[in-house]
């Protein structure tokens, strides 16, 4: 049985390599001390580090969550270290010749288009490198019609008003155990302002990568788009594989005002651990959106493959008058691997609207779940979700849970949940060979198939991209 | 074109063929009748290469290859084909999108040139011509719920599209009515060609009055028990079958 399924090799992680790269670090452990040493390495104002110690000492009233559907030993907070950046010590380089030639390197091996002049994709990019952001593409051309893409830390210099009114209005610093670890500890991430009225022109990209064995990322993403604005933003995320665990708890925040849109993707690839379950990420990220304003509107759309252990539910809060929120997954565990991943979609204005749309792929002996939730309050008048949640399961030691949860406080809410479970069998891939087709290609296809309403929701190349990360990461797990 | 030798396989650690030879040359068709359980979809499978049968002993040669130590999609591609009794559901995938890329496998093992959309749509219209299939099942997703006659329409349509050196067609006619049955008997004919063979596995003589076979073997408890001729089918078709059972058993005196 199966031999069709093995008979696929097996695919190592291609983007599991270390840079050497001198990095200038803290001491591994977490204290007052060590968020001062953060704050003050970043220049930082009174009212940010304000900030930090409140959601440290919040946190340190708070417990692990221990709902989700994972498994793990507790991350030891006191071993992680909480700062490391590239040297030169410079968090924001003036020009690309000054970046680390190494660092460059990993970058294109990455493929990210870092050079300006490669960059004729059309993709503003900010890079991420353990906890500094290294570079921004593009920044003149977007400041020309008044945008803001810079890194977390530079915003804080050059925009601390903006960033003072937004940060921590959609994920407050205690809003749940990893949240309050970020806030205190974050480290950099990127900042998007879009002014009223505007459409940025071309989509807006952050690449992560977690290089230092020991470090945990942190990184803080806020996007604020004004009335009538409009972006899309993607992100992208490697590491290099350690056969220990790293952290990763970054916080997104999202703000649309009136008639404003958010478009928001990810291809998340980190190291998923080896076969056996040994090393890998643990995601514990707090990602959210406010559709603050009449008719604002934000979408959700993630592409899950990497990650040990994912806990991560992007969500919407609607609260102004016909926003809409939007959220499109694919989330795909193998081997060991764990996913707890969904949504939650919080009706508070009239006529709002909300659409989830889940696609759990779950391999070898790896465990994937939706939990998702809808909540519809009393004064959402008119309001209405669909939600299709489906799972795939590959071979017959993995599984699929999906834990949908509504809550409706408004009779005139209409709300629609639909589910299914479907297996890539044996039969289906045998019907494809015996069509000619090999059996990564038709696993490829099915999949495809199975994915294709989120994969739709994806920019051109990210949803190309996604598509082969999907064939990859099944390859000599199915069955 | 195929030769198989003294083979046996199992199900589960069950037997089921347990000794089977057959010779088939090129412009032959074929018959493989039985009563239901008697291995005949095994066969089929087994020659096809289906993960779930383990062959026990014995050899089969297809064009002078040992079909064993081709994969299956291997199998597929050096022109063997099996329309199979009960079709899958894929779905998600669509039909059209399917059979391109079964199309372009072939072609591409084959050192053709392979069709972009545009040109195997121009290429697939003329093919359901053939199977008397609406395009719009083109569209949808492979299978997904096709009638039981929908099914077989598709099978045949893939068989036209990879014009298949040996077809094996398990149960063609089962979930078909009359006209259609006549319709994909017809499709099957006009798809036959000198260089080509046909198989074809039935447990009702009925479809044997499109597709006309020249030999007739008659199947039961994996083995095959007798063989002979058209009017083989025709005497089935009269008798049944346990008389063929109860001959072997007696070694062939009544
Ligand atoms: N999955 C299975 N496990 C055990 N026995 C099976 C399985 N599939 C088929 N068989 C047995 O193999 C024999 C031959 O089946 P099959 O080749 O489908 O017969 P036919 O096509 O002639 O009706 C039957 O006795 C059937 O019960
Ligand atoms: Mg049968």
């Amino acid at each position: 049985m199966n031999s069709t399924f093995q008979g696929v090799t097996s695919q190592e992680y291609k983007y599991g390599f270390v840079t050497d790269i001198e990095a200038d670090s803290v001491a591994p452990g977490l204290n007052e001390e060590v968020i001062r040493f953060i704050s003050a390495k970043k220049g930082e104002p009174d009212w940010l580090l304000d900030f930090r110690l409140k959601a440290y000492r919040h946190w340190l009233t708070l417990a692990e969550p221990g709902w989700a559907k994972v498994q793990y030993p507790t991350p030891d907070f006191q071993k992680i270290v909480y700062y490391s950046a590239p040297r030169p010590k410079k968090a924001q380089f003036a020009s690309m010749d000054e970046v680390d030639p190494e660092l460059k390197r990993t970058f294109e091996k990455l493929g990210v288009p870092i050079h300006e002049q490669e960059a004729l994709a059309g993709v503003a990019v900010d890079v991420v490198f353990d906890s500094v952001s290294v570079t921004t593409t593009y920044k003149e051309k977007l400041a020309a019609v008044g945008i803001i893409f810079c890194s977390f830390s530079e915003a804080v210099k050059t925009h601390p008003d903006l960033v003072k009114r937004y940060l921590g209005s959609v994920v407050p610093a205690a809003d749940n155990f990893y949240a309050a670890l970020n806030s205190a500890v974050f480290t950099d991430g990127s900042f998007v302002f879009i002014p009223k009225g505007v459409a940025c022109p071309m989509d807006l990209s952050t690449y992560f990568r977690i290089n230092n064995q020991e470090s945990g990322q942190f990184e803080r993403t806020l996007i604020v788009a004004e009335e009538g604005a409009s972006v899309s933003y993607l992100e992208g995320c490697t590491a290099p594989r350690f056969d220990t665990n790293q952290l990763h708890a970054a916080v997104v925040e999202l703000v649309a005002l009136d008639h404003a849109s958010i478009k928001y993707s990810t291809v998340q690839n980190w190291y998923a651990g080896d076969k056996d379950g040994k090393g890998g990420i643990f995601n514990f990220v707090t990602k959210r959106g406010l559709c603050k304003g009449r008719g604002s509107h934000i979408s959700w759309t993630q592409v899950e493959t990497g990650s040990a252990i994912t806990w991560k539910y992007p969500s919407c809060v609607l609260l102004g008058d016909d926003s809409i929120g939007e959220f499109y997954s694919v989330a795909l565990t193998n081997h060991k691997q764990q996913a707890d991943t969904g949504t939650k979609m919080i009706h508070i204005g009239r006529n709002t609207k909300s659409t989830i749309i889940s696609k759990g792929i779950s391999a070898g002996d790896s465990s994937n779940s939706y939990r998702g939730l809808v909540k519809v309050q009393p004064k959402a008048e008119g309001a209405r979700n669909f939600s299709q949640c489906d799972s795939m399961l590959i071979g017959h030691t993995c599984s699929a849970n999906t834990f949908p949860t509504l809550d409706v406080q408004n009779r005139s809410a209409r709300v629609e949940h639909e589910a299914t479970t479907s297996k890539i069998g044996e039969e289906q891939l045998f019907y494809f060979q015996q069509r000619g087709i090999p059996a990564e290609e038709a696993i490829s296809m099915i999949i495809n198939g199975f994915c294709k309403d989120v994969f739709r929701e994806l920019p051109m190349e990210f949803a190309v991209e996604a598509t082969k990360l999907l064939s990859l990461k099944l390859e000599g797990s199915v069955g | 074109m195929l030769s198989i030798k003294n083979l046996t396989a199992s199900i589960n650690g069950t037997p089921v063929l347990k000794g089977i030879d057959l010779e088939i040359k090129a412009g032959e068709i074929h018959a493989i009748m039985g009563p239901n359980g008697s291995g005949k979809s095994t066969l089929g499978k087994v020659l096809v290469g289906h993960p779930s049968y383990e062959v026990t002993g014995g050899e089969v040669l297809f064009e002078g290859k040992n079909l064993f130590d081709l994969e299956p999609d291997v199998r597929a591609r050096a022109g063997l084909f099996m329309g199979f009794q009960h079709p899958i559901e894929v779905p998600g995938v669509s039909n059209a999108a399917f059979l391109r890329l079964a199309y372009n496998k072939k072609a591409e093992a084959e050192g053709r040139d392979e069709l972009d959309p545009l040109e195997f749509d121009d290429f697939i219209r003329e093919k359901i011509k053939l199977v008397s299939m609406k395009e719009a099942f083109l569209d949808r997703s492979l299978n997904e719920g096709f009638s039981g006659g929908e099914k077989k329409r598709n099978e045949i349509l893939q068989m036209a599209v990879l014009e298949p050196k040996l077809a094996i067609l398990d149960e063609l006619d089962s979930g078909l009515d009359i006209d259609a049955l006549r319709v994909l008997g017809d499709a099957v004919n006009k798809l036959m060609r000198p260089d080509h063979a046909l198989l074809v596995i039935t447990h009702f003589p009925r479809i044997l009055e499109t597709i006309r076979p020249q030999f007739v073997h008659v199947l039961s408890g994996g083995r095959i028990l007798k063989q002979g001729g058209p009017g083989l089918a025709i005497e089935l078709e009269e008798r049944g079958y346990d008389w063929v059972v109860e001959e072997a058993a007696t070694g062939g005196h009544r």
